[in-house]
């Protein structure tokens, strides 16, 4: 076993793991924090997406040991502290970006960490920047309108809730 | 899908890892970016007993300038090479591969150093240093020794690479501008059906060399095209020799025949200047 020490959504953690523990399963079995999904196991789907030091990254492709000493955020990291949804979630929850939900929790950190990357991303920008998280469900159309509605929101330019949700999207 | 177990060590400088592989022998493997060898281990293609972490090494990592060199350490990682401000400048063709590897997450972690270690005939930065004429170095318990990336790749997933070395750092040639203002000549082609996936071919094509991923075992060299073009020949024409003296295997994606198709294609776009 090896000690590690992080934080994990601000609260500092230590645990003692096994070193071929995924960062994934760390999170949500040792955790019990369950928004990061297992989809591919692959480091293809991007459904496991957290940050580790505010960028993303696949967390069934991270050792837990890897991230001794670091900063992981997971979806449930971006509530709001009272408990509401953090601006890129309300910007899904508006634009109708899910469907069943299984990739939302990767989708929601992807956009997280490119946006903090590229603030004012195009939406060529938006769509390459989430070519690592599929979603099977939605066709990505209101993903990428919830990417440019969260960016706008965090830029200030709109006051939350009025992006119209016909935001023109090209196909 | 979980690795089988293994000891986990850290390395703190290049030194301490060569001696804990010197330590631990065939059964230890370097850790750098994970994003080649924990998929293997996931799937008992690769079972290491030890795995060295040299991700948190500082001297292994960085961009620096170096008199005509640009001197990138093993452990920078994509998402490094594809921001570098360095690069941009004098080796946008480097900055641009990087930037083609795989997705945003997979950039975050995998290494250049970790690429040309894994010496995969598909993948893009090999590729492209062998466009660049780069030189890796290569440090091992009699010191540091430099090879010309011609010479580096031997076979699939095989190099020149022993199991007690380490690839430190990688040394591409300057491209300042000339007094006419020219910057580099290059062009960039990664043809691919799917998102995040390894070319189905590339070309990677850098002021009068070409280099090819996935027509063989190991990147390599359109001598003849190369050839040709310095004896007069057009783009259209030099393009036409692509696939001279190349082995490209069948799978799913192509058989041997689309390959060479693609590789005379992608090298006329390439020697024309595009990138896609
Ligand atoms: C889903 C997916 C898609 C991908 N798509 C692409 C793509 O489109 N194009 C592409 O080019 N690549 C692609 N890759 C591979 C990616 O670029 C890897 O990051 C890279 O090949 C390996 O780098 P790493 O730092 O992760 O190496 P690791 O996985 O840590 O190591 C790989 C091998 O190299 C050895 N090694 C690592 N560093 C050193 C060193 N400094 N000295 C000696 N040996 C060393 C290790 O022991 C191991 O054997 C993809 C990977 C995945 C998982
Ligand atoms: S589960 Fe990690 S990328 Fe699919
Ligand atoms: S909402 Fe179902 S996979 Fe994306």
């Amino acid at each position: 076993m090896t000690e590690v020490k992080l934080t994990v959504n601000g609260v500092a953690r230590s645990d003692e793991v096994e070193p071929r523990l995924l960062l994934v399963h760390y999170l949500r079995e040792t955790l019990g924090l369950r928004a990061a999904n297992v989809g591919c196991d692959t480091t293809s789907c991007g459904a496991c997406t957290v940050l580790l030091d505010g960028e993303s990254v696949k967390s069934c492709t991270v050792l837990a040991v890897q991230a001794n000493g670091r900063a992981v955020t997971t979806a449930e990291g971006v509530v709001n502290a009272d408990g509401t949804l953090g601006v890129v979630q309300q910007a899904f929850r508006e634009e109708h970006g899910l469907q069943c939900g299984f990739c939302t929790p990767g989708m929601v950190m992807a956009v997280t960490g490119l946006l903090a990357e590229n603030p004012r991303p195009t939406e060529q920008e938006v769509r390459e920047g989430l070519e690592g998280n599929f979603c099977r469900c939605t066709g990505y159309h209101n993903i990428v309108r919830a990417a440019l509605n969260a960016a706008a929101r965090l830029q200030g330019a709109v006051p939350s809730g009025t992006v119209p949700s016909n935001t023109e999207v090209s196909a | 899908m979980i690795p089988a177990s293994f000891e986990y060590e850290v390395a703190t400088s290049a030194q301490h890892a060569l001696a804990l592989l010197a330590e631990h022998g065939e059964d230890a493997k370097l850790l750098a970016g994970g994003h080649s060898l924990l998929p293997m281990m996931k799937v008992r293609l690769a079972q290491p007993a030890v795995l060295i972490d040299i991700a948190r090494v500082p001297e292994l990592s960085g961009i620096r300038v170096d008199g005509d060199e640009i001197v990138i350490g093993a452990t920078t990682r994509h998402a490094d090479l594809a921001s570098s401000e360095v690069l941009a400048a004098e080796v946008p063709i480097l900055a641009y591969a990087a930037a083609q590897v795989g997705d945003p997450q997979i950039r975050h972690r995998g290494t250049i150093g970790g690429s040309v270690a894994h010496a995969d005939p598909s993948a893009d930065l090999p590729m492209t240093l062998l466009a660049l004429g780069a030189t890796i170095e290569i440090t091992g318990p009699a010191g540091t020794r430099a090879v010309g990336v011609d010479d580096f790749f031997t076979g699939p997933f095989e190099s020149v690479l022993q199991p007690d070395e380490i690839l430190s750092a990688i040394r591409v040639p300057r491209h300042r501008d000339d007094k006419a203002g020219a910057g580099q000549t290059w062009g960039y082609q990664k043809f691919v059906r799917r998102a995040n996936d390894w070319a189905i071919v590339g070309v990677a094509a850098c002021d009068g060399r070409v280099a090819l991923a996935s027509m063989g075992g190991t990147p390599l060299r359109a001598h003849a095209t190369e050839d040709a073009l310095r004896s007069g020949a057009s783009i259209q024409e030099a393009a036409q020799l692509a696939a001279v003296g190349t082995s490209p295997g069948a799978d799913f994606h192509a058989d041997a025949d689309f390959r060479e198709h693609l590789a005379r294609v992608l090298t006329r776009r390439a020697l024309e200047g595009r990138t896609g």
